[in-house]
């Protein structure tokens, strides 16, 4: 039922993923990946959502031996994937509303359960919109139940499907349709926003990780563990979006890069609500590098800069590598 | 077997007999007996490899129920009044979707002013959702209505309400005939679903329709609905056949063959307007009643045949299109389009309101003397009414009309009986 992805569409990785060790090859190297969202779709390019979809899906479905349903909440991975009768998806896949994704998967995996149908695995994802705003209430849920689903989030930081409007994951500072940096403002207020990947260690649930499209052979790592694990899982993906952002879209795995690098966005997994690794900072780089190539942060570098704007948001980093200790031991 | 029993206890028991794979549900007053009680049956393994799923909101609740019955499992929840409200986005999405869940409400009326007592404002409210939808008079009715249920939602592929009046049926004891096992079998195929999510053979559900198509699609589920209209004469027969009792239909006729008027209602207060016909029928009066079971779809062909000749029709509904009137009301004029039959919209029982025998007789009376204005509504108390617009003119910062009515009338209560 899968179809075969053709050897041109494995990426430029391929022939060094070849060099290396087996069990250490990206899955997307393999033409034997399962090409679950193929091309053809309506993304915008450079979209990092599409790219870590592609990942998430064939990681998935090689750790379950192509045996998964996809439940998707509305936004824009729904949208450019299914412009009917067209459909990018080559698994089994729905999509109900915006605020249900983990609520229907729930569903799907209890059907699967009184079916005894326990070689299929469900998969829910949803944009930042979908799952930590007005899809939080029947996460949650699903994680207290423990029910057996990994919910993906690729977040984006605001509602991009809608024209680009505040989320609770927008950061401080960044203009949206809905915070723009008018009347003296910096934008998106800071002090405000919330970190679902530390909420869903909270509920004690058995796998929680933060991944980036800047780091896949990571990401596919990561989906690859949560799916060998039973229960609520949760992986919270950083994707750059240029529409929203305002960045180049040949810029996308840069800043998703300089957002880990600088400390705004901390790559670590957690078991049962207990940190077990984080991804040390390879070279610090300053706030500013991530910040200053994105329209969103552009009113932050007018002459005369917003030194203290930017110095705020260089804390909330610097916070972030105290916090998880993202320089290696001793960083304090 | 004939049992003692409660309401819910015995649906949620018919619930178990159709062998459900899958059950969800959040507690809200009146709908609670009736997943406790399946909550139980669940855990004591009576129900298979049944998986009971407690959720955090309504809305979870029919979300988990879409995602199961589009997973091929046979899907069971209930809610009622502000539950099924809190729960509306995924009760349009699951009739769009075509999803065959059946759904208890029972019914209750919605706030605000805060209300847990019964009336119909909570389904009439889905009416136009895409769900079908049959109200119970009894708490037999209701058991045998959720057999059928299942039976049309999965042979159309639709997903089918079940309404029951809250506490009136719902926690009354009364004496119900328990459908056995083997004749639930005999009457009940197993779920064999028309769309399923199945990674042998991956398949798309819920993708985006433009204008190009989507009128089709909303067609269909109209079309559907039609399709119902014959479907449920067909599954009420095929019930009688198994059960040997009649049970179900669209609509239900009572002592109307050679009536002058006729009364039309929906739900338990069917039984009192039996009641009231058979003893205005002993006075001489040629009175009858139609009880409609199938609200959605609307059965406007049996209602204007049954009506035909009639000289007199009163609605009784326990809802109210504010700004309108009858919501039932406007359907039954719809049937008798171009027919010259004075129709009367009563509008009773609304939160929980009485509606007792010496009223009905008052007011069918009046009805059939004419002095009814439309719509005329039940019981109300003028005084209390008149009373609050009094003081709504006196100053402008008046306060809450609830509180202020409550104040007036004193004992919280009073107004029951």
């Amino acid at each position: 039922m899968v179809q075969r992805i053709k050897f041109y569409q494995t990426g430029t990785l391929t022939v060094g993923n070849r060099l290396l060790d087996e069990r250490n090859r990206t899955v997307q190297s393999t033409v034997d990946r399962s090409n679950s969202l193929t091309s053809g779709h309506r993304a915008c390019q450079g979209c990092g959502e599409a790219l870590g979809a592609r990942y998430v899906v064939d990681a998935a479905m090689r750790a379950s031996d192509n045996r998964i349903v996809a439940v998707n909440a509305t936004g824009c991975l729904e949208v450019f994937s299914t412009p009917y009768p067209e459909s990018s998806w080559q698994v089994p896949w729905i999509h109900s509303l915006f605020g249900n994704a983990p609520a229907v998967a729930t569903g799907v995996a209890a059907a699967l359960r009184a079916k005894g149908r326990d070689d299929v695995r469900v998969l829910g994802q949803g944009g930042d919109g979908g799952t930590v705003d007005i899809g939080f209430g029947c996460l949650s849920g699903m994680f207290e139940r423990n029910d057996d689903v990994l919910y993906v989030c690729y977040d984006n930081e605001a509602y991009m499907n809608t024209g680009v409007q505040r989320s609770g994951r927008t950061p401080p500072a960044a203009r949206t349709a809905t915070t723009p940096p008018v009347g003296g403002g910096p934008g998106n207020p800071f002090g405000q926003g919330k970190d679902p990947a530390l909420i869903a260690m909270a509920h004690g649930i058995p796998y929680v990780a933060t991944a980036t499209v800047a780091d896949l052979h990571d990401l596919e790592a990561k989906v690859t563990k949560a799916m060998g694990i039973q229960g609520a899982r949760y992986v919270h993906v950083h994707v750059t979006c240029p529409l929203g952002w305002g960045s180049r879209p040949a810029d996308t795995i840069r800043l998703a890069r300089a957002a880990v690098e600088c400390g705004l966005f901390p790559l670590f997994e957690a078991e049962h609500g207990e940190i077990t690794e984080v991804t040390p900072i390879r070279r610090k780089v300053p706030v500013e590098e991530y910040l200053r190539p994105q329209r969103r942060f552009a009113h932050l570098f007018r002459s005369p800069p917003d030194t203290e704007a930017i110095a705020a948001i260089q804390a909330i980093a610097d916070r972030n590598i105290r916090k998880f200790g993202l320089l290696g031991k001793g960083d304090g | 077997m004939l049992r003692q029993i409660e309401g819910s206890r015995a649906v949620a028991e018919a619930i178990a007999l159709c062998r459900p794979d899958v059950v969800c549900a959040y507690p809200i007053t009146p709908q609670t007996h009736i997943v406790e009680g399946l909550s139980e049956l669940v855990r004591a393994g009576q129900v298979g490899n049944c998986q009971f799923i407690n959720v955090e909101s309504e809305f979870a609740a029919l979300s988990v129920a879409i995602g199961s019955s589009a997973t091929g499992a046979r899907t069971y929840t209930a809610t009622s009044s502000q539950g099924l409200l809190f729960m509306a986005e995924a009760v349009y999405n699951a009739a769009g979707l075509g999803l065959p869940i059946v759904m208890t409400i029972g019914n209750r009326a919605i706030g605000a002013p805060i209300n847990i007592w019964n009336d119909h404002s909570d389904s009439m409210s889905m009416r136009d959702s895409g769900w079908i939808q049959l109200y119970a008079e009894t708490n037999q009715e209701a058991v045998d209505l959720h057999l059928q249920a299942f039976r049309l939602a999965e042979q159309l592929s639709v997903p089918v309400m079940v309404c029951e009046d809250g506490f009136i049926l719902t926690h009354a004891y009364e004496r119900v005939d328990m459908p056995e096992q083997e004749q639930v079998d005999a009457y009940l195929p197993p779920f064999e679903p028309v769309q399923v999510l199945d990674p042998a053979e991956p398949i798309n559900i819920g993708a985006m329709v433009g204008p190009e198509a989507f009128s089709e699609v909303r067609y269909l589920a109209h079309h559907k609905q039609l399709e119902a209209l014959d479907a449920i004469p067909d599954l009420a027969a095929d019930f009688s056949r198994v059960f040997g009792r009649e049970s179900g239909g669209l609509i239900q006729t009572y002592r109307d063959d050679d009536a002058d008027m006729v009364i039309i209602a929906l739900g338990s207060v069917v039984g009192s307007i039996r009641d009231v016909v058979d003893e205005m029928r002993d006075a001489g009066v040629a009175v009858g009643a139609i009880k409609i079971v199938s609200f959605r779809p609307f059965p406007l062909e049996e209602v204007r045949a049954a009506l035909e000749g009639k000289k007199r029709v009163v609605v009784l509904e326990k809802c109210l299109a504010l700004g309108l009137g009858g919501i039932v009301a406007s359907d039954v004029r719809m049937a008798l389009r171009g027919l010259s039959l004075p129709v009367n919209t009563v509008i009773a029982g609304l939160g929980g309101r009485a509606i007792t025998k010496a009223s009905l007789h008052r007011v069918f009376r009046r009805a059939l003397e004419g002095e009814l204005h439309d719509p005329h509504f039940l019981d109300l108390d003028l005084d209390v009414v008149d009373h609050q617009l009094a003081r709504a003119k006196e100053r402008r910062r008046s306060g809450p009309i609830a509180e202020n009515i409550l104040r007036e009338i004193g004992l919280v209560g009073h107004k029951l009986m």
